[in-house]
């Protein structure tokens, strides 16, 4: 790229015009799958409720439990953060809030930036850890992919090249707006192909998980 | 059976995986903390017993069969694909490290219903032929003889003549239009006949018609925990027979937990109809009683008692209530263990696990867990609700050196009969 006014417009034009049209296709395609494999019809003779408890188990399993606390502290503790900071970032940026505004005609209030600031870096922190955390638990060393690192440097990135750019940590302000919006394209396009997919899907899994186990007489 | 293959293995996985499996696979992100619901691994600390982990090989023909990026991905020759190792490497970790208890769907953060998984995983790992010789063996003899032990009719009914001469109570047989029909599992009939002697006083005292069925008397079903639809339907269709030959109103499910499991919840779609007639657990029957006063009780269990929640009648069968409700009517001092009801630990040998010989060092090293529970509830009795828990409880008690008598609540109710009728 010859020079950052160019490598902006390109990032902001051509580039995440693509980016979205992929993370949209993928996003629907991959729901597409998940739900044409359809289920089975239940015969047995139901105790009752299943949508309240799809919908029960949807809200409970966001909130924090204590056995989870005790017994897995550092996944569920950083976890926590982590989301909490991102969708802070995320949501209630006002240079994000007003470019929602421009994708979709919404808008909502903003937080101050020195929320955002704080947000940003507990996020960071959070995901730092949890990539060193990944690394020294057993289980998690044993269970993860390459995927899982992957995935925790593209989304690091997406945070930290935004904290950069709003605090000119890199000369010119240009390059840096460019190189948030490029990593946070990056992440949009394997977004549909990865477990970030757990976005959306996660709704899917606790709705089926609740209504399987209240049909018993069971809130999961 | 015809003779099993690889490939059916892996058309049996394509077979079992539907929109909840995919959604469970695609929200998976590797937190691992269904390891920290699972007695396996808590108590061996072995990572490969985390929950999710004995999924990989139905995981992998998911990603192959179902998703884009799968398909493209073995149309380059890229990706990982199931192989016969991938059934020899996951056989234990499938059957003798998984007791289907269901704890890990309970806490998933992304809601992964992972024991439903592991339940139908199983069926590909018959289709392919790699399955516990112990488990084999007992489901043969349930098809061939009628019951995984190898109990036959006759044994039963030198059961029933040794109960009604000890208690001058007739066992009804093949009564038709009965309003009950309780079922037993093998185990009930040879190791603790105390169920039935309990259930005809019960009855009476009650003042309820029953019969049992002399075609259909097994509950216990060993094609479930196999993981064999075709075995489980054949099992389950005599019952289904029976019932419907008797005309009765209700089948009543044993304490046996996998067997209440296979009747109320997987029978009617094994035979892809819904049954004439209704199901309940004996303790939802007994509960009922008590409620509408057809039985009271004198008397109460002096020393502190506790109760293990057997995995497929609270967590996966929703009777959580009626056991509780019970020990209050006949026990002076009930306390609950630590993470009693839904979230109660299992025994370690539920799901198949317990006719399993090659699991046997490892059931009794997780059975530390339960040793634990037991201890912190500082009771001297223990009471549960399946004859399996019941023996596995006893060899885990028994091999960790603890005193403590095991006790069967269905029996432990009618010690503590009130019987008011004379007839």
């Amino acid at each position: 790229m010859s020079n950052p006014t160019e490598f902006l417009a390109l990032v902001r034009g051509p580039l995440f015009d693509v980016a979205i049209a992929i993370f949209l296709f993928g996003v629907i395609l991959r729901l597409t799958e998940i739900l044409a494999l359809g289920r089975k019809h239940d015969y047995s003779e139901s105790r009752g409720g299943e949508g309240r408890g799809g919908w029960t188990t949807i809200w409970r399993r966001m909130l924090p439990d204590q056995e989870k606390i005790k017994r897995a502290p550092g996944v569920t503790v950083l976890g926590y953060l982590f989301h909490i900071g991102f969708f802070v970032c995320l949501l209630l940026f006002v240079p994000h809030i007003e470019l929602i505004y421009n994708l979709i005609g919404i808008k909502w209030p903003g937080l101050p930036t020195p929320f955002i600031d704080v947000a940003a870096i507990v996020a960071m922190v959070s995901l730092a850890a949890l990539f060193v955390n990944r690394l020294i638990h057993p289980v998690l060393r044993f269970l993860s992919t390459f995927e899982d690192y992957f995935l925790l440097v593209v989304v690091f990135l997406t945070v930290f090249t935004g904290y950069a750019a709003f605090h000119r940590l890199m000369e010119p302000a240009s390059s840096a707006l460019a190189w948030h919006i490029l990593s946070v394209e990056l992440m949009l396009v394997i977004f549909p192909f990865t477990k970030l997919m757990h976005t959306f899907t996660l709704f899917i899994a606790r709705w089926y998980n609740g209504a399987m186990a209240a049909r018993r007489g069971v809130q999961s | 059976m015809s003779k099993p293959t690889f490939e059916k293995g892996y058309n049996a996985f394509k077979k079992e995986i539907d929109a909840p499996v995919a959604s469970f696979f695609s929200s998976c992100v590797h937190c691992g903390i269904c390891a920290e619901a699972c007695l396996f691994y808590t108590e061996t600390g072995d990572p490969k017993y985390t929950p999710i982990y004995k999924l990989e090989p139905m995981r992998k023909v998911w990603a192959q069969e179902y998703t884009l990026a799968g398909k493209l991905r073995s149309a380059l020759g890229l990706g990982r694909k199931l192989t016969e190792d991938d059934f020899k490497e996951w056989e234990e970790l499938v059957y003798d490290s998984c007791t289907l208890c269901g704890r890990c769907s309970m806490v998933c953060p992304v809601g992964n219903d992972i024991v439903y998984m592991v339940r139908k995983a199983r069926e590909a790992f018959v289709a392919a032929g790699y399955i516990p010789a112990g488990m084999v063996g007992a489901a043969t003899r349930a098809v061939k003889i009628g019951s995984p032990m190898g109990v036959r009719l006759k044994a039963l009914e030198a059961q029933i003549s040794h109960i009604e001469e000890e208690t001058g109570l007739k066992i009804p047989m093949d009564v038709e239009g009965a309003e009950y029909m309780p079922l037993l599992s093998s185990m009930e009939i040879i190791n603790f006949p105390e169920y039935l002697s309990a259930l005809a006083r019960i009855f009476r005292e009650a003042d309820a018609t029953w019969t049992l069925c002399s075609e259909a008397f097994e509950a216990t079903n060993s094609g479930i925990q196999l993981g064999s639809a075709d075995i489980a339907r054949e099992l389950l269709q005599r019952v289904v027979d029976g019932a419907e030959k008797l005309k009765v109103k209700t089948v009543v499910g044993p304490e046996c937990g996998h067997a209440f499991w296979a009747l109320r919840w997987e029978g009617p779609n094994l035979i892809e109809r819904p049954y004439p007639f209704q199901v309940q657990h004996i303790l939802e029957l007994l509960d009922r009683f008590r409620a509408e006063g057809r039985i009271e009780t004198k008397g109460e269990i002096k020393e502190r008692v506790t109760f293990h929640d057997p995995c497929q009648i609270v967590r996966k069968g929703g009777v959580l209530e009626q056991p509780r409700n019970l020990l209050n009517m006949i026990a002076a001092d009930f306390a609950e263990m630590p993470d009693h009801g839904k979230m109660n630990w299992c025994c370690g040998g539920g799901g198949g696990v317990s006719s399993n010989e090659r699991a046997d060092e490892l059931r009794i090293k997780v059975f530390a867990l339960k040793k634990r529970q037991i201890e912190a509830s500082g009771a001297e009795t223990l009471v549960t609700a399946c004859a399996n828990c019941r023996l596995m409880l006893e060899d885990g008690i028994d091999e960790y050196q603890m005193e403590m008598p095991v006790i069967g609540l269905t029996e432990a109710v009618a010690d503590h009969l009130l019987e008011r009728r004379k007839d």
